[in-house]
Order: C-alpha cells, then structure tokens, then sequence
C-alpha cells in the first residue's frame, strides 16, 4: 500500500527531529564514551538485566528496567550503573550513583530512542569489577507525524 | 507546572526494601530539534534526580537528554532507620523541584 | 442511526450482526493495536505521565477561579458527579443552542459560571480540566445522546469522514475502514475510536484532545485543519462517538 502517509512524507516530529542535526552516536563514539567509564579495565558479560521491550511503536517512550545482581551490602555494591545507545544524538543515556541507602541496584524509567540500536548498560562494583549487558530494540514511529504549526 | 508525584509507602518494617515511583512534569527538550523557525531548540533538560533517606544518599542520577519528557524513575530504598524520603530534581534554566514525605520504619 | 452514512452503517451493522452471532465486536480501540510497552503504561495509573496532568485537573477543579470566586466544586460538587458526563458529549446545550463537545462545554461553565477568562484550546491547563472531567467516565460504555441536534452533526461528521481531503486526496475512512489494521510506515493504522480522549500521546510527550490528534491526522494527509472548536470538529467527534457506541472509555488513554 502506497497512501504517501510516509515518515519522510511529514515535516517536524521525532525522526526529523533526532536524527539529522547533530553528529549522532555511533557504535565507535559509544564504545568510547563506555571507555571513558571502564578506561582499560576488563569489563564481563553478565550480573545486569537490562529489560526493554523488543519492539517499540514510538522512540519517545521506551520502557527500560535494569537490575544488577548484589547484595547491595557493604561488601558487595553496585557504586553505578551506565546506560549508553548507539544512535541517539549523544551515547550517554543515564548514570546512577548509588548510595548506602539503596536497597537494590535497580531503576526503571523511559528513554528516547531515535532508531532502531543497541542499548548497552555498565555496572561498577565496590570489588573495582566492571559488568555489561546489552539489547537490541527495534523502533517504529509513528507515522502521522504532527507538522509544525 | 505541577507539582513532582512520588509514590512510597507510609511505613515499612526496619531492614525492608521498599519501591518508590516517580513522575515529574518536563519537557526534556533534547538541543537537537529545530522549531518552527528552524533553528535549534535550545537543551532544556533536568539533570539530576537525587534521593536521600534518612539523610542518606539512595542514589544520585545524572540524566541525559535522552531520558523521556516527563521523566518517570522508579528505584528501591532499604528502611534501616526511619526519617524523611527527599527527592530533588535539578537542571537547565535554573530548574528545581523538590518533595519530602516521612516514612516510619517499624 | 438513520442519519448515519456507509461509515456508520458499516461498524454498527457489524457490531450488530457480531453481537446477534454471539460474534465479538468487530470493532478494536486503538489500545489493541500498539505495542505493548505502551500498553503497560496505560494499564498502570500511576506510570501514565497523564497522571500529571490529572493531578493538575484535580486542583483546578477544587480552585476558585473568575470573577464568580467558585470552583466547579462549589457548584458541583466531588467529582464523581461527573460520572458518565464524558460518555455522551458532544451533546446539544440548549443555552448555547448548538452541539458541543465536553471541552467547550467545561470552558463554558469557565466562562458563564466562574466568570473566568477563557484558556486557550490545548492549553495544559485547559486539557487538564477535561482529562479529570473525563477521567470519571473511564469504564464506562460510550452513549451519544439520541436528540435531533446531535443526530444531525454526526451526518455532517459522517460525510466529513468519507470527504477525499489534502494533497494525498484521502478520506478518513480510507484510512481508518479500509485500511485500518494495515501497516503505514511501520504503525498499524488503528480504526480511530474516540475511546481514549484527551490521552497522553508519545509522539507529543504530552496529553492533548481529540482534535488536536484530528489536526495531526489532517496536516498528515496535507489538508488544512479545521479550526479548534469550529463546528466540523465538533460533528467529526460527534460521528466517531456514534461510531463507537457502547465501546468503553479509557480517559486518559497512552497512545503512540
Ligand atoms: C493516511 C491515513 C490516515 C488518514 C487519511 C486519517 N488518519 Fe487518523 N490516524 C492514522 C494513523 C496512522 C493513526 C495512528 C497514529 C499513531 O499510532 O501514531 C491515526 C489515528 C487516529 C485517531 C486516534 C485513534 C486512537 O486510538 O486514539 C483518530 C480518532 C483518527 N485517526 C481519526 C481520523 C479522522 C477523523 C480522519 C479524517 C479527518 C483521519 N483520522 C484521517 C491515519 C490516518
Ligand atoms: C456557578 C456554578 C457552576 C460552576 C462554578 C461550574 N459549573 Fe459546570 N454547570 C453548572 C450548571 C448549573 C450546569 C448545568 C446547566 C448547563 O449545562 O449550563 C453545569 C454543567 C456542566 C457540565 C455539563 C454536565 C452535563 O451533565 O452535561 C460540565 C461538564 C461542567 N458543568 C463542568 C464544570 C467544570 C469543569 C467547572 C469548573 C471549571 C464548572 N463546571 C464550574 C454550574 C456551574
């Protein structure tokens, strides 16, 4: 089917509006910013689940529930967690310091994804060991897009 | 704007993990978006979320725009001692928001 | 339902004949056709961002407003009042003399009993008010008001629904009969029920009418928009309320 009802078929809205002005991340400029973090430690598979829904009708509003596994007691803590992207304008996405407080090492919040990528989360812990996981998250837009008024 | 909504349980037992939600009101305007006049929009994002109990940190989160408009966070908070749940929400232009509630830890 | 056009002739002669076959409904919100991140967050009151917006319906309508110094609970007291209110407008106001859809009928209690300025259409403060009026319906079967006045804006909305519009030459029922279920650059067109209104939509990141979603539909087919409030929107939204009777209301629904 061909209405022309198209993304490209629209002025303003979220595809025009995320994508094509800045340098976006790439999968490189994220690796670097995860670097920034990590500098040459080894950083393992594991101990982080990063929950998102795989496919996703709208970038603005993306559900994520991420969940280190940790005692959270003064011998084992998770000190932070990163969430990065490999699309969006910028690869930082979020960074949780957690404090003595905090009864688990796990947030859920909403994030913008402008296209279809991998979301990839960074766990520090107390012991210095460095943990990842990462998704990947398929992403429709909406297609009626509103026109600037 | 209205005012931050938090959602945390009165009283909780000591040593318990309790969940608190959150929504606030904002834009998270992401810097990257042209108006309509078609220059940029200037970034207009909150920054920081922290959380202290007890006078203690629970956690301290630096956002990106990046995060939803409207910024919902959820996170969890042991009850080791009772004392007041505070919520501070700082950013762009100057913006501050802030909510307090007591929890009694029994 | 005489004055109804193929459009409404087709749902409500499906639904009929479903309902007589002990058939379900043919007819689906728009809830069923989005993903289910998003429908997760419409499921969970207090996740739904429009929560914000219900908070702030709450105190206006608790807040003296206008030079009266009444809140609409002054007059009409807790909320619950409201109960079923947002399921039969647009309705005929015999004060007006004219049908009008529950906004301008709240910004008419603003204006004639607060004495208050007007707000401008799709104002947060404006939309606030509707979304906790409307908010007391949730649940509740949709029932268009069977009164001459009302019946023949929804004709006029029928045939608004089935007028080819815009540089893409499309009707809405092109979209939303024929094609509805189909894929349009990645979304599901869904059959545009009414049921949600005003909702928190993604592409937004805020809460807005239907007319505003209306608007987003016409500007998407490069049509000129009929105004806020004019007369078209008001028989548009009485149409797909008739279209959608006995569906529920989901206010305030989450949509992409
Ligand atoms: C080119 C196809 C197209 C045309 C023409 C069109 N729409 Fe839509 N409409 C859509 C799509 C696609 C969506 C859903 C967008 C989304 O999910 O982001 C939608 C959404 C809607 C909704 C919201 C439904 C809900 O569940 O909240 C309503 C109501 C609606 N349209 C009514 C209309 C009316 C009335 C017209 C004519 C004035 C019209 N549409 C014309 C494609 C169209
Ligand atoms: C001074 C008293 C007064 C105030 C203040 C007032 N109203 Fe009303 N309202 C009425 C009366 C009387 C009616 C019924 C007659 C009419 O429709 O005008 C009414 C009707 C309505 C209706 C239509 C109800 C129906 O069953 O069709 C709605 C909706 C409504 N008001 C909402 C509001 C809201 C929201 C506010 C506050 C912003 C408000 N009103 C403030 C007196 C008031």
């Amino acid at each position: 089917m061909n209405v022309g009802c198209t993304r490209r078929a629209f002025a303003g809205g979220f595809a025009v509006a995320l994508l094509p002005l800045a340098a976006n991340a790439t999968p490189e400029t994220m690796r670097e910013a995860i670097r920034e973090v990590t500098g040459d430690r080894a950083v393992r598979g594991g101990r982080i689940v990063l929950d998102i829904q795989p496919l996703i009708d709208n970038g603005n509003t993306v559900p994520m529930r991420v969940r280190v596994e940790s005692a959270m007691t003064d011998g084992d803590r998770v000190t932070a967690l990163h969430v990065f992207n490999e699309k969006n304008p910028q690869p930082h996405v979020l960074s949780v310091r957690f404090g003595p407080r905090a009864g688990r090492a796990e947030i859920a919040t909403r994030i913008k994804l402008a296209d279809t990528q991998k979301v990839v989360a960074v766990a520090e812990m107390s012991d210095g060991s460095l943990w990842t996981a990462g998704i990947d998250v398929i992403v429709t837009i909406a297609a009626c897009i509103e026109g600037l008024e | 704007m209205a005012a931050p909504l938090v959602n945390a349980p009165k009283r909780v037992r000591r040593g318990e993990v309790f969940e608190v939600r959150t929504l606030i009101s904002h834009p998270m305007e992401t810097g990257f978006r042209p108006g309509t006049n078609g220059t940029i929009i200037p970034r207009d994002i909150i920054e920081h979320v922290r959380c202290r109990f007890a006078g203690e940190t629970v956690l301290d989160m630096a956002l990106s725009p990046a995060v939803s408009a409207n910024p919902y966070l959820v996170f969890y908070v042991r009850a080791d001692a009772g004392g007041a749940l505070e919520m501070e929400w700082t950013g762009d232009k100057g913006f501050s928001a802030s909510y307090s509630t007591a929890i009694v830890v029994e | 339902m005489k004055q109804g056009s193929a459009a409404v002739a087709f749902f409500a002669l499906l639904a009929a004949t479903a309902l007589a076959q002990g058939i379900a409904d043919p007819r689906r919100s728009g809830f069923d056709d989005m993903g289910t991140a998003l429908q997760a967050i419409q499921r969970d009151d207090f996740s739904n961002p429009a929560a914000l917006w219900l908070a702030e319906g709450e105190s206006a309508w608790n807040r003296q407003a206008g030079s009266a110094g009444k809140s609409c609970a002054d007059c009409h007291g807790g909320p619950e009042n409201m109960r079923g209110v947002a399921a039969r407008y647009p309705a005929y106001d015999t004060m007006l003399g004219r049908v009008v859809n529950l906004d301008g009928k709240i910004e008419d209690c603003r204006i004639r009993r607060q004495k208050a300025d007007p707000l401008p259409h799709e104002s947060r403060a404006r939309v606030a008010l509707e979304a906790f009026v409307a908010r007391q319906s949730r649940g509740l079967p949709i029932v268009p008001p069977d009164e001459p006045n009302v019946g023949a804006a929804a004709a006029a909305g029928s045939a608004l629904f089935t007028r080819r519009m815009g540089q893409l030459d499309l009707s809405c029922a092109q979209c939303h009969e024929q094609r509805a279920g189909q894929r349009l650059a990645g979304s599901i067109i869904p059959q545009g029920h009414p049921t949600g209104y005003p909702v928190y939509r993604s592409e937004w990141q805020s809460v807005g009418t239907l007319q505003r979603r209306l608007r987003n539909c016409m500007i998407g087919v490069r049509a000129e928009a009929f105004a806020y409030g004019s007369p078209e929107f008001v028989a548009l939204e009485a149409f797909l309320m008739r279209r959608a009777a006995g569906m529920t209301i989901e206010t305030p629904a989450v949509r992409p």
